[in-house]
C-alpha cells in the first residue's frame, strides 16, 4: 500500500508536467486552429460559390468518414514516404485541427442559419458589408447557439489527444504509459491520467457555464 | 427628390413588380397600401437595394441608378446609403443594448468617433422618447419601444429617405400610437417619407400622397382623401372595402 502511494506521488509531478508541456497545448492551440477552419468551412458551405461549397463537403466527409487515429498515422508515418516529414507535435496539431475544423463547421453552419434572415437584412440596411455583418451581427449570436455544442467538441479533443501518444508526442497519457511499462501499476496509472482527464473537463464544464450566463444577459428567461 | 422609372422586379418567372413610375418631392410623405402580396415590400426593398429591381432606374438626391446595366458592389453601397429601412419585425440586433443599436452603423459603418456617435445616439433616443432605456437589451423593452429604437437606429445614419414597412402591424394595437406620434413628428420636420401602411389615420393625417398597389403595379393615386372617400378604380374601392369591414384600420 505504502509503495502504490509512493508511486502515485512520484507520478503526479511528471503527468501534470506532461499535461501542461502537450496535453493542453495540443488541445486550446488545435481547437483555436480548428475554429478558423471550421467558420471559413461553415461559411464556404452555405456561399454561392459551388466549387466553395464542393471543397467544403469534400473535406467535410473525408474527415468525418475515417478514423481519427488513421488519419493521424497518415501525417506521422505515412507522408514520409512521400519525403514530407513533419514532427510529432506538429503533426498532431494539424490532424486535430482538420478533426475540429470539420465537426466544429457542421455546428457553425447550423448556428448560423439559425439566425434569422432579418439580421442580415437589418445589417444591410445599416450599410454594412458581408464581413461587417458577420463580425459585428451574425457570428456573436451564432456563437452563442454554439457554445454547447462547441464546448463537446472542445471536451472531446481534450481526451482525443491521447491519441497523440501513437504518433510519439509525449503528452500525459503516453507519459503514463512510459511510468506503468516501468513498475507495471496499469491500474493506478491509468486510473491517475483518467482523474486528470476528468479533472480538466470539469474545470472546463464550468468555464462553460460561466461563458453561458454571459450570453445569456441578452436573451429572456 | 425621389424619381422612379419603369421599375420591375423578377423573382426567377415570378414578375413581382411590373413596371413602377413615381415621383417624391422632398419633405414629402407618400404612404403606400394594397392587398397582401402586391408588392409593397418587395418596393420598398427595391428602393433599398435589399432586393435588386430586374429593371428600371431610381434617383434619389440627384444619384441615379440603373438596375438595367450590371452595378458593382460598390455602386450599390453607395446607393443604398441615401435611404434607411424600418422594418415590421423591428429586426433590432438583440445582443446590443439600445444605444449601441443606434450607434452601430455610424460606428462600425461610417466610422465615426465613437464618443461623437454616443452622443449622438443618445439624442436620437431622447428623440423617440427613450432616453431612459438607453441602456436596456431589445428583450427587455416592448413591442412600441423596440420599433422606436429601429426608427432611431435608421435616422443615425443621416438617410436622405426613410422607408417604412408596416411599422406598426407588428403590434399590439395600444402601442401603435406612440410610433405613429414618431414617425409624424418625423414627417412634420420635413423627412422625406414612404410608408407602407393600412393605418388609415396616419395616412390621412400625414401622407402628402397614397398610392395603391395591385399585383405589381400601381392602379391609382392622389390626396389621401381623394382616394379613401372617392377611389376612382374599382379595385380600390374593393380593397378599401375589405379592409373597413375586417377592421385593419
Ligand atoms: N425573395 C422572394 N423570392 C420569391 N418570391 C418572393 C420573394 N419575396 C417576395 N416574393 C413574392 O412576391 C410577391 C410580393 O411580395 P411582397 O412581400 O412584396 O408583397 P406585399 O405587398 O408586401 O404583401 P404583404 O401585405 O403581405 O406584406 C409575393 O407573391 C411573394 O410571394
Ligand atoms: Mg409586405
Amino acid at each position: 500500500m505504502e509503495r502504490l502511494v509512493d508511486i502515485a506521488q512520484s507520478s503526479f509531478l511528471p503527468l501534470i508536467e506532461a499535461t501542461i508541456q502537450f496535453t493542453l497545448p495540443l488541445s486550446i492551440i488545435s481547437f483555436i486552429f480548428g475554429l478558423v477552419l471550421a467558420i471559413l468551412t461553415a461559411l464556404a458551405r452555405i456561399s454561392t460559390v459551388k466549387i466553395f461549397q464542393i471543397i467544403a463537403r469534400v473535406y467535410v466527409s473525408i474527415i468525418r468518414g475515417t478514423p481519427l487515429l488513421v488519419q493521424l498515422f497518415i501525417l506521422f508515418y505515412g507522408l514520409p514516404t512521400l519525403g514530407i516529414t513533419i514532427d510529432p507535435f506538429p503533426a498532431a496539431v494539424i490532424g486535430f485541427s482538420l478533426n475540429v475544423g470539420a465537426y466544429a463547421s457542421e455546428v457553425i453552419r447550423a448556428a448560423i442559419l439559425s439566425i434569422p434572415k432579418g439580421q442580415w437584412e437589418a445589417a444591410d440596411t445599416i450599410g454594412m458589408s458581408y464581413t461587417q455583418s458577420l463580425r459585428r451581427v451574425i457570428l456573436p449570436q451564432a456563437s452563442r447557439v454554439s457554445l454547447p455544442p462547441l464546448s463537446n467538441t472542445f471536451i472531446s479533443l481534450i481526451k482525443d489527444t491521447s491519441l497523440a501518444s501513437l504518433i510519439l508526442v509525449t503528452e500525459m497519457f503516453r507519459v503514463a504509459q512510459q511510468i506503468a511499462a516501468t513498475n507495471y501499476e496499469f491500474l493506478l496509472l491509468y486510473g491517475q491520467a483518467a482523474l486528470l482527464y476528468w479533472v480538466i473537463c470539469f474545470a472546463l464544464s464550468l468555464v462553460q457555464g460561466r461563458l453561458e450566463n454571459r450570453f445569456d444577459r441578452y436573451v429572456s428567461r | 427628390m425621389i424619381s422612379i422609372k419603369n421599375l420591375h422586379k423578377k423573382f426567377g418567372d415570378l414578375e413581382v413588380l411590373k413596371g413602377i413610375d413615381a415621383d417624391v418631392q422632398k419633405g414629402q410623405a407618400i404612404v403606400v397600401i394594397g392587398p397582401s402580396g402586391s408588392g409593397k415590400t418587395t418596393f420598398l426593398r427595391c428602393l433599398n437595394t435589399l432586393e435588386t429591381p430586374t429593371s428600371g432606374s431610381v434617383t434619389i438626391d440627384e444619384q441615379t441608378v440603373d438596375f438595367s446595366k450590371s452595378l458593382s458592389k460598390k455602386q450599390i453601397m453607395a446607393f443604398r446609403k441615401q435611404s434607411a429601412m424600418v422594418f415590421q419585425h423591428y429586426n433590432l440586433f438583440p445582443h446590443m443594448t439600445a444605444l449601441e443599436n443606434v450607434m452601430e452603423g455610424p460606428i462600425t459603418v461610417q466610422k465615426q468617433d465613437k464618443k461623437l456617435a454616443r452622443k449622438k445616439a443618445e439624442q436620437l433616443l431622447t428623440k423617440v422618447g427613450l432616453g431612459e432605456k438607453i441602456n436596456e437589451y431589445p428583450f427587455q423593452l416592448s413591442g412600441g419601444q423596440q420599433q422606436r429604437v429601429g426608427i432611431a437606429r435608421a435616422l443615425a445614419l443621416e438617410p436622405k429617405v426613410m422607408l417604412f414597412d408596416e411599422p406598426t402591424s407588428a403590434l399590439d394595437p395600444e402601442l401603435v400610437g406612440e410610433v405613429l406620434q414618431v414617425m409624424k413628428d418625423l414627417a412634420a420636420e420635413g423627412m422625406t417619407m414612404v410608408v407602407v401602411t393600412h393605418e388609415m389615420r396616419f395616412a390621412k393625417g400625414v401622407a402628402d400622397e397614397v398610392l395603391f398597389m395591385d399585383e405589381g403595379r400601381i392602379i391609382e393615386r392622389g390626396k389621401p382623401e381623394d382616394i379613401f372617400n372617392h377611389p376612382k378604380e374599382e379595385r380600390t374601392q374593393r380593397f378599401l372595402n375589405l379592409i373597413q369591414k375586417t377592421d385593419i384600420i
